[in-house]
């Protein structure tokens, strides 16, 4: 499998002025601190974590949304952070990016067909109607909505059929690489079975990469690959789904499938949780040395010193800990 | 993918009939609401006629703008000779004037309203959209125009271009569009933030394209009320600019005008200030409607 996408050292820092008007200091956020990884051609990299450990900022920052400060994104070889806005919005129908809320990802004031011809307009102006709706028909029909409703607006659908809106507006352009930003985490279990599926289908169909964002475990082990685990805008451990599931190293990714339930009532009983105390220190005051150590059972003082170095295990494993071994 | 294949089935069957429908837009919602409200639409009546009569009003009559006459000075309203309203000190009239006073008065309303509207969107807009520091050097901008008192304005505007109509719309126009650029503004911060926005961004829309499809249509609600609600304020800013001396020139006349010169006739004449006032309060009363009904009907949660 070759990698379409390559991230290296990606650091996105926000600038947040702290105290008073006049001895005003800028204090740097460090939603991503340098986080490596690629993704293959027709690949899907599951991103997990606990909300404000820098999944979406990651996301964003892939697709130039937010500029990172450092690092690039080598996207079949050119760097994304280099080029000039006109050159990127030329590459942008590649990649795609389908959010977590269905509704307000939407313009109320669009009718599907309208929402979906918008990237088909944007990536070439000069396309005749005819052949724009013969593709707004074929995507509709693809994701599993009738053409019928291309005149409707957004309100007159359901959360799952608005996901499917977003997804065929995402697909239109036919992309190579979208970054799903936790997109079934706003609805019910039955719809997000049918969306994932959905997803899963149109990416064996169009040998579509995929960088997977969520915080639900099961989703991640039903759909990815690969699975990357971050932490307060760190990467702690990268591995195939199999062997991260089957026997997760990193102390944090422990604890983080420890806290699945089991479907098993006798299991989930006899099941001994790994159960993190406190709560994820503020990004603007990191912990020195490793992030995880505040919280993490297997602290020494080794963490508070040195930050741990990304040892690459042999199947790709992929693992920031000073003491995995132990 | 069975059980989303088997929903997909069950949706069609259901949905057979209803779905080839043509889809509501928020837009046929809001319309479907304003007619519901009766002051609203008694407003629109009201307003469609008076802009009716202004239009035949002068036709009906036997008297034009122009004659005066010696016989028939500060005639009270009567049926008799064809004087339905009455005539002012010079024998003109007052049915005449009063209709045409509405013209220039409406036209000025709609005309200042729409220049205000053109400016104030698009530059709130922009400078919404831009953000950071472009926005705020334009909206600093706006706050130096704020400064500048209108009639000192439109008297250095009368001074060097002299009195003609077309520099009254422009007058008012270019200082009412201030307040217009800042609700565009504001609204226009809160719906940046919005998924939609960046998912055009994501599909390397371009950002003309951005303010004309998303940014403008989801903040024209606050927009249009504030619209409706300014037509009536520009017709009295003309009406004291005309009471001032600054408004429309004679023969041509407007409900300022001839609430100006009603007035020093109070005493004798009391019709040539109560008629025109009448029309103008209850036009000020039709567009205050037509903007509360337009308020509820785009925001049904603000109620």
């Amino acid at each position: 499998m070759s990698a379409v996408l390559k991230v290296e050292n990606l650091k996105v820092h926000f600038p947040i002025k702290t105290g008073g008007f006049l001895n005003s200091t800028v204090v740097p956020l460090k939603a991503v601190d340098g986080v490596s990884f690629d993704v293959g051609a027709g690949e899907c990299l599951g991103v997990v974590g606990e909300s404000g450990c820098g999944k979406s900022t990651l996301g964003r920052a892939i697709l130039q949304l937010i500029k990172p400060t450092d690092g690039r994104v080598l996207w079949l070889g050119e760097n994304l952070c280099d080029l000039a806005p006109e050159a990127m919005r030329q590459k942008r129908s590649d990649l795609q990016l389908v959010f977590q809320d269905p509704l307000s990802s939407l313009n109320p004031r669009l009718s599907v067909a309208e929402i979906i011809r918008e990237p088909l307009y944007a990536a070439d102006p000069s396309i005749s109607r005819g052949e724009a709706d013969q593709r707004i028909d074929e995507i509709m029909s693809d994701v599993g909505l009738l053409p019928e409703m291309r005149n409707r607006y957004p309100h007159e659908f359901s959360g799952g059929q608005c996901q499917r809106i977003a997804i065929a507006r995402a697909m239109v352009l036919k992309p190579k690489l979208i970054v799903c930003d936790e997109p079934v985490s706003a609805l019910d279990v039955s719809i997000q079975a049918q969306v994932i599926n959905l997803l899963r289908k149109l990416q064996r169909e169009h040998g579509l990469s995929l960088i997977f964002i969520s915080h639900d475990l099961s989703v991640v082990r039903h759909l990815c690959h690969r699975v990357m685990v971050l932490y307060l805008g760190r990467m702690m451990e990268l591995a195939d789904r199999d062997a991260l599931f089957a026997k997760p190293l990193h102390p944090y990714t422990q604890a983080l499938l420890s806290a699945v339930p089991i479907p098993d009532p006798a299991l989930e009983r006899a099941k001994e949780p790994l159960i993190l105390s406190g709560d994820l220190p503020s990004p603007l005051h990191p912990p020195s040395g490793c992030v995880f150590r505040t919280r993490c059972p297997k602290a020494s003082p080794k963490c508070i010193k040195e930050v741990p170095a990304v040892e690459v295990l042999s199947g790709g494993h992929q693992i920031a800990c000073h003491h995995w071994q132990d | 993918m069975a059980l989303f294949q088997s929903q997909s089935d069950a949706q069609l069957k259901l949905m057979d009939a209803a779905v080839r429908m043509r889809g509501r837009s928020l837009w046929q919602d809001a319309l479907e609401r304003f007619r519901r409200n009766t002051a609203a639409m008694g407003g629109v009546i009201v307003l469609c006629l008076i802009a009716l009569m202004s239009m035949i009003g002068p036709l009906i009559s036997p008297y034009t703008l122009e004659d005066l006459s010696w016989e028939a000075i500060g005639i009270a309203p009567t049926m008799t000779n064809s004087h339905w309203f009455g005539t002012d000190d010079t024998g003109r009239d007052l049915w005449v004037l009063t209709w045409m006073g509405a013209r220039v008065s409406l036209t000025i309303g709609v005309m200042t309203t729409i220049v205000a509207m053109s400016i104030g969107v698009i530059y709130g807009a922009t400078a919404g959209y831009a953000g950071g520091r472009t926005g705020n050097a334009m909206m600093r901008f706006v706050d130096v125009l704020y400064a500048l008192p209108l009639l000192f304005f439109i008297i250095i505007l009368v001074t060097v271009f002299g009195r003609n109509i077309y520099l009254v719309f422009l007058a008012i126009g270019c200082v009412e569009w201030l307040t217009m650029a800042r609700i565009v503004r504001g609204q226009t911060l809160s719906v940046k933030r919005k998924d939609y926005i960046e998912a055009a961004l994501a599909s390397g829309v371009r950002t003309g394209t951005i303010i004309r499809r998303h940014v403008i249509p989801n903040v024209i609600g606050p927009v249009i009320v504030y619209v409706t609600l300014l037509v009536p304020t520009n017709i009295l800013v003309e009406s004291y600019l005309s009471f001032l001396g600054l408004g429309v020139q004679e023969p041509l006349t407007s409900w300022g005008v001839l609430i100006s010169r009603g007035a020093n006739s109070l005493e004798t004449a009391p019709w040539l200030l109560l008629i025109p006032a009448t029309f103008l309060a209850i036009t000020m009363f039709c567009f205050n409607f037509i903007g509360d009904g337009l308020r509820d009907a785009l925001d049904p949660k603000d109620r």
